[in-house]
């Protein structure tokens, strides 16, 4: 059968069980827009920004675990998605975006709309493809779904000159893909999975620094009934929140600046940390010459780039989290005297009780706290959760009781404000029966709102709860501790739109509410709306995102809270 | 500190710029750089000679092997290095000493190779930090118009 480029790549996304593409048409890649219109396979949902579009294939695919497929012309509409290809790329999130390229012969000429694609791409994929034949075309569309989904998974992109979405070829879809340069290790090395586990049997303060691998690998039941049966404390990152249940009595909370006390007093005074799929980013670890002295590093990764680049690492393990922690269990319960970390445990505990998470609640003014638990008691168990970025996205990692992985969609990377709303209509796409919603700030919501109309057309009513301190609040919150509280261009309160009317304005419910009864009545609205419902919540301005690491400090140095006012 | 790798990699659009990418973005100055095919096969091997911080280096090692189109690199203290040199002279300055230029070449593996009515050009192949001291004894002795470096290639032992 002979198609053109532009009906392979429909037949294609069709052989790999696409079921919706995020996208925006224009001219280099009408072609498979047209292709689009005659078929019924798949749905395609058109944002109203390519940004928004790519965000939305992300947090598709963060729901659900399946790949994400975005489709943007050439030019503008390539540049447009980079912040949202970057955004997967850093969280390494599975996805496919799909660009329209000018024809090869006006490639490189400053043609209309042209711009050098795969150079632009480049630093935030996993891979990309300029396709120049047609006759590629369909092995290209697999290796790059193959390459997005395996190994460590990542966005890949792969760009398509119009003159190979006219030429015809004969359509074949591969059934597999066989890469000489790339084979990524899944299985652990069984003598390195022996040495750690007798590390673990050997350890005093051991300590689980469950990382987003854990999620991305699917571990997370083994996980839990290690945790269980081991009673080793536990933390997690924030890619990683839901891997355990909130209420689990070994997890001891969110690592990192924003970390719980006893969190970061775990990785401080433990004397072993078992990575599970984390990388120790600089947000988690505070001043790195000063991070867990006393501890040997077990790291399983299944990147082994990730291993030893932060901190020097004892027992390296190159896999899977999943297969290397199936090897694990037998060899780590045989003998493993789970008393012995009681001791460990009681310290943590005394840790948690003399500094838990705390705010000072209020009948005056909302908390964006109490906002967040509430909110965490009356939805749903399965909800599923994003957020923008800032304070009320840490505020949200913090406080909200997340029951399991993937029901939390945030840019923990990249932290790019705007990806919280458009991640969460893509959500919504992959999870249709389940609440959704977004925890947002006044700053951000305002970089995708356009993506409102997107909600109402395609009848994908997800929740905005907006945490409105009328502040970039997280800038705000640094100008205050570190600048003398000199608020340089972060007050918003003289430039904030009208949310209800602005929802209104485009098929959604807008409310806005100072109260906390009103708060409570509104969600519980909410949660049976059929359109898009953005809650503005005023909330005390000046609340802060605390316990906080300053910058560069060791985790031990935590500003704790403010005394009581 | 100054380190040389081999990475073997598919030949491909676009791979050159891959591997180059990983040194720029983290301002890491590349000294030489060659690249050929490998023989009968869909590969090329690269080698890279680059300076600086060991640290950021073993990361861009490793970040190299994340390259879906790279194969291989290779690292090792226990490399044959080799580079090729040509250097131009003007024949007026020279004329008198060809038999002395000629023997100094040929203590590093080259000769006299191309002598015209203006120009002679000598080619020497040799270690780079050899190469080094036969360029610095030319400069010395005679005026040179122009020194053409190869970059080096390496073998392991
Ligand atoms: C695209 C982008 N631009 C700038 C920043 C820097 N930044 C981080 S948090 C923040 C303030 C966010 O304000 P808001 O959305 O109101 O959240 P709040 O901190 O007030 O909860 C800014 C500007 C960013 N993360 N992303
Ligand atoms: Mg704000």
């Amino acid at each position: 059968m002979r198609l053109t480029g532009a009906q392979i790549v429909i037949e294609s996304l069709i052989k790999e069980g696409v079921k919706t593409v995020f996208g925006y048409p224009g001219g280099a890649i009408m072609n498979v827009y047209d292709e689009i219109y005659k078929q019924d396979k798949f749905k395609h949902i058109l944002a109203k920004h390519e940004q928004g579009a790519v965000h939305m294939a992300d947090g598709y695919a963060r729901a659900t675990g399946k790949v994400g497929v975005a489709m943007v012309t050439s030019g503008p509409g390539l540049t447009n998605a980079i912040t949202g290809i970057a955004t997967a790329y850093t969280d390494s999130i599975p996805m496919v975006v799909i660009s329209g390229q000018v024809p090869t012969t006006a490639i490189g000429t400053d043609a209309f709309q042209e711009v050098d694609a795969v150079g632009v791409t480049r630093p935030v994929t996993k891979h990309n493809f300029l396709v120049k034949n047609v006759e590629d075309l369909a092995y290209i569309i697999k290796e790059a779904f193959y390459l997005a989904r395996s190994g460590r998974p990542g966005p890949v992109h792969i760009d398509i000159p119009k003159d190979v979405t006219i030429a015809k070829t004969k359509f074949e879809y591969p059934e597999k893909v066989d890469l000489i340069t790339y084979k990524p290790t899944y299985k652990g090395n069984k003598r390195a999975i022996k040495r750690a586990v007798e590390a673990i049997k050997r350890a005093k303060k051991p300590v689980f620094y469950i990382g987003g691998g854990s999620v991305l690998s699917g571990a997370y039941k083994l996980i839990r009934e290690i945790v269980e049966y081991t009673k080793i404390p536990s933390v997690e990152t924030l890619m990683a929140r839901g891997v355990l249940r909130f209420d689990s009595p070994y997890l001891y909370g969110m690592v990192g600046m924003h970390g719980s006390f006893a969190a970061n007093m775990a990785m401080n005074d433990a004397d072993l940390i078992i990575s599970l799929g984390a990388r120790f980013d600089d947000r988690v670890t505070g001043k790195i010459d000063e991070f867990a002295k006393n501890a040997d590093i077990i790291h399983i990764d299944i990147d082994p780039s990730q291993i030893g680049k932060v901190v020097e690492t004892k027992y390296p393990i190159v896999g899977d989290v999943k297969l290397v922690l199936e090897e694990m269990m037998p060899i780590l319960f045989d003998g493993i005297d789970t008393d012995r970390f009681k001791e460990w445990r009681d310290v943590l505990d005394r840790y948690q009780e003399l500094y838990p998470l705390k705010y000072a609640n209020s009948d005056e003014v909302i908390k964006p706290q109490w906002v967040i638990e509430k909110t965490g008691e009356l939805a749903p168990e399965d909800v599923v959760i994003s957020t923008d970025v800032g304070q009320h996205q840490m505020w949200t990692a913090q406080f909200y009781p997340f029951t399991y992985p993937k029901q939390f969609l945030t840019s923990g990377g990249l932290g790019t404000m705007g990806f919280g709303f458009p991640a969460a209509i893509g959500a919504k796409e992959g999870k249709k029966d389940k609440v959704v919603i977004n925890f947002t700030g006044d700053g951000s919501i305002m970089m995708n709102i356009q993506e409102t109309l997107v909600g109402y057309k395609y009848n994908l009513p997800v929740i905005n709860i907006i945490l409105n301190n009328n502040y970039l609040g997280m800038v705000r919150q640094w100008q205050t501790m570190f600048y003398d509280d000199r608020l340089s261009e972060t007050d918003l309160a003289d430039v904030q739109p009208d949310f209800v009317k602005l929802a209104e304005s485009m098929g959604a419910v807008g409310y806005r509410v100072s109260k906390k009864e009103e708060f409570i009545e509104v969600l519980q609205k909410a949660f049976i709306s059929d359109k898009v419902v953005f809650i503005d919540v005023q909330i005390d301005r000046r609340e802060d995102v605390l316990p906080m690491v300053p910058p560069n400090s060791p985790l031990k140095n935590m500003l704790i809270f403010k005394e009581e006012k | 500190m100054k380190r040389i790798i081999s990475v073997i990699v598919e030949n491909e659009h676009g791979v050159l710029a891959r591997v180059v990418n990983m040194f720029a973005a983290r301002g890491y100055n590349i000294t030489s750089l060659t690249v050929a095919p490998v023989l009968n096969s869909e590969f090329s091997r690269m080698t890279i000679m680059s300076e600086g911080d060991p640290k950021i280096f073993e990361q861009i090692v490793k970040q190299l092997y994340k390259l879906i189109p790279v194969y291989k690199v290779i690292e090792s203290d226990n490399f044959i290095q080799k580079e090729m040199a040509m250097v131009k002279f003007p024949l007026k300055e020279v004329k008198d000493n060809l038999a002395d230029i000629d023997a100094i070449a040929r203590c590093y593996n080259g000769k006299i190779s191309n002598v015209n009515d203006k120009h002679i050009v000598v080619s020497v192949v040799d270690r780079p930090d050899r190469i080094d001291n036969f360029l610095k004894a030319m400069a010395i002795k005679y005026k040179n118009l122009e020194i053409v470096r190869s970059g080096v290639s390496v073998i392991e032992r």
